[in-house]
């Protein structure tokens, strides 16, 4: 296993490497240097340009500056937003509980109703039942989640009035964040009502962004379980006389589960993706909207801290899901 | 005599690959879904392609009579305008019409470029092996590890925002997959007997690469393919919903929901039809994408 785990950061920390190499490479491919981009409109002397290059290493060699780049990231720098002045770090944690929060429920909202959907629809092979399934994961996993959320607002906030339009919690209710998970703080807050309230504005965004998870869990649930199904070992179980329900509850879910979990685990940089485009609807204050917005106010330090953070991110939870399959199936934690 | 033989074997060559697409057909066929994703594609390329034919006015023409039009069957619409009109008074199905031909033609370059770059980086990584492979996996693996979205803007904010910058953000970020499909099948093909023949034989590397080897690897691009056109034309819409894709007043679909957000609540139209638009072209190309893969690859068909 420690082999396993060793082989899996050997891959992981040239790919790294990269990816601060492409991010830094990136704010020196735009248009101008990075001292006029402080600068903004308003520009500065020759003398005070030169001044400040020479202060911020930018006249150095590239190669110099790079390794310098690395120092400060390993130190835990991932440099300071042009626009608000604050480390970029600083701001990313505080908005990244945000986005936990609503990929959490995401996540949890998609296994909750993936999963048993995809097994009554193998047990149910060919039923009707089954063929709504097929069709409505097709149309889930094809759906702009964008146009989605937008159909959704109109529908439940417009006609009916019955969630918010955006936002995480209604303005009546403020309380200082203690863990950054909205659920948790507005319980701990003590507040009537907040909770509700905190919930409600989860509602939208949770089905938006869960719905191609959801649909690609209830695909994957169903073609792992018909597979398993059409094992000797359950013709063996059903031979002995057990019941349907546990053939299908113990037998055959604890072998379907594997290639789910997998796709589950896979699903973390779509749901990175689907963030973006969720937070830009709901005005979510998480990481996705803050990158869209940065992108947008040309906060290229920015852009670059975060670029690597979530990257970084990404990756530590792949190697987490490698890990936890390298567990549960040694075939692969053997496989050279 | 010899010619006569030379004749007919290559007869039996064309019937063979007549044979083959029959049965292609008859794989294909038996999906009733992949069938009405099909139809309903030709019918988006028939519009696409005759959309000038067929949209009853100019997408860009305001009439300054009309603005958010509601459709014709309620209350204020008009038959003029069949599915009303937008917040400066163009035709939405005329817009929508137009919006058809930037969709195909975004998923054609994408899967184009995509397919082009990827599919040579994956052979060159599985025929040579080595410090090449190494290198270009790596590389992938950079790719892979941003989520495809984010890159693909970040590719277009350094870029610039506009339609053609956004397709090649969207095909950077698209072809680790061919990469990795095309090396995983040439390192398959490898091994085999036709190809040692082929290599005793003499033949020359970039013809045992091209056309030996790669014709044989060609089942699961194909799917890709079909999986990514869809892929990139969702991913278009995103960016230019986001802003930095199609910029306006083009008739592109994202961008017109993004032209239409601040009407949610008041003019349904606006936000309605443009979804829908994206919303089934990219369920037709799935579900016919769903039938190439059961009938090209029939291994692949629990993945």
């Amino acid at each position: 296993m420690a082999i396993f785990f060793l082989k899996k950061l050997g891959v992981i920390i040239p790919t790294f490497l990269g990816v601060t190499l492409i991010a830094f490479t990136f704010i020196r491919l735009l248009p101008g240097d990075p001292v006029l981009l402080m600068a903004g409109e308003r520009g500065m002397s020759e003398e005070r340009h030169a001044r400040l290059m020479a202060k911020f290493g930018y006249d150095k060699p590239i190669l110099v500056q790079y390794g310098h780049y690395l120092k400060d990231l390993m130190q835990g720098d991932f440099g300071t937003s042009i626009v608000t002045k604050q480390p970029v770090l600083k701001e990313f944690m505080t908005l990244f509980p945000a986005t936990v929060e609503l990929s959490l429920c995401a996540i949890f909202f998609a296994v909750l109703f993936g999963l048993p959907i995809g097994m009554i629809a193998a047990v149910k092979r060919g039923s009707p039942f089954d063929h709504t399934v097929m069709a409505g994961a097709l149309t889930g996993y094809s759906m702009p989640i964008f146009w989605w959320g937008l159909l959704l607002i109109i529908f439940f906030s417009g006609i009916l009035g019955v969630t918010p339009v955006s936002g995480r919690i209604s303005l009546f209710y403020f309380f200082e964040p203690v863990t950054g998970f909205m659920l948790i703080d507005s319980l701990l807050s003590g507040e009537e009502g907040a909770f509700v309230s905190a919930l409600k504005h989860l509602i939208l965004p949770t089905i938006v962004l869960g719905t191609i998870p959801l649909a690609v869990i209830a695909r994957q649930t169903r073609s792992a379980m018909l597979e398993v199904l059409g094992e000797d070992y359950i013709r063996t179980a059903r031979a002995k006389g057990l019941t349907p329900s546990r053939i299908i509850g113990l037998h055959a879910l604890r072998n379907a589960m594997i290639p789910v979990i997998t796709v589950i685990g896979l699903q973390v940089g779509v749901l990175f993706a689907g963030a973006i485009l969720t937070e830009t609807i709901f005005s979510w204050p998480g990481i996705g909207k803050w990158m869209v917005d940065s992108i947008s106010r040309r906060d290229y330090a920015s852009v670059q801290g975060g670029l690597i953070l979530i990257a970084l991110i990404i990756m530590i939870v792949n190697l987490f899901v490698d890990l936890l399959y390298g567990l549960i199936n040694p075939k692969i934690r053997h496989t050279k | 005599m010899a010619e006569l033989t030379y004749n007919q074997g290559l007869d039996t060559r064309q019937s063979g690959r007549l044979e083959l697409l029959k049965e292609f057909w008859r794989y294909f066929s038996e999906n009733r879904g992949a069938v009405i994703g099909l139809i309903f594609f030709v019918v988006i390329i028939i519009i696409a392609v005759f959309a000038d034919l067929i949209a009853p006015h100019l997408p860009n023409h305001q009439y300054r009579d009309a603005f958010l039009q509601p459709p014709f069957w309620q209350e204020g619409g008009s038959v003029k305008f069949i599915l009303g009109t937008d917040a400066v008074g163009r035709d939405m199905l005329s817009r929508l019409i137009h919006g058809a031909r930037y969709s195909l033609f975004i998923g054609c370059v994408v899967v184009s470029l995509a397919l082009i770059v990827g599919v040579s980086l994956g052979l060159i990584a599985g025929f040579f092996r080595g410090w090449i492979d190494t290198t270009i996996m790596r590389l992938m693996d950079i790719v892979l590890s941003f989520p495809s979205l984010l890159l693909a803007l970040v590719l277009v904010a350094i870029l610039g925002p506009s339609l053609v910058n956004a397709m090649i953000a969207i095909a950077i970020v698209q072809q680790p997959h061919y990469v990795r499909l095309t090396r995983a099948a040439v390192m398959g093909e490898m091994s085999k007997d036709y190809v040692t023949a082929a290599r005793v034989i003499g033949v020359r590397r970039l013809r045992l690469m091209f056309v030996t080897i790669l014709p044989n690897c060609m089942a699961p691009l194909i799917v890709q393919a079909a999986l990514s056109f869809s892929t990139a034309i969702l991913d278009a819409a995103a960016l230019g919903f986001l802003g930095m894709g199609a910029q306006p007043p083009t008739p592109e679909w994202g961008t017109m929901l993004a032209e239409a957000r601040e009407f949610i609540l008041r003019a349904w139209w606006v936000v309605t039809f443009p979804g829908c638009a994206i919303l089934f072209t990219v369920l037709a190309i799935n579900l016919m994408g769903d039938g190439l893969r059961d009938a090209l690859d029939p291994k692949l068909k629990s993945s």
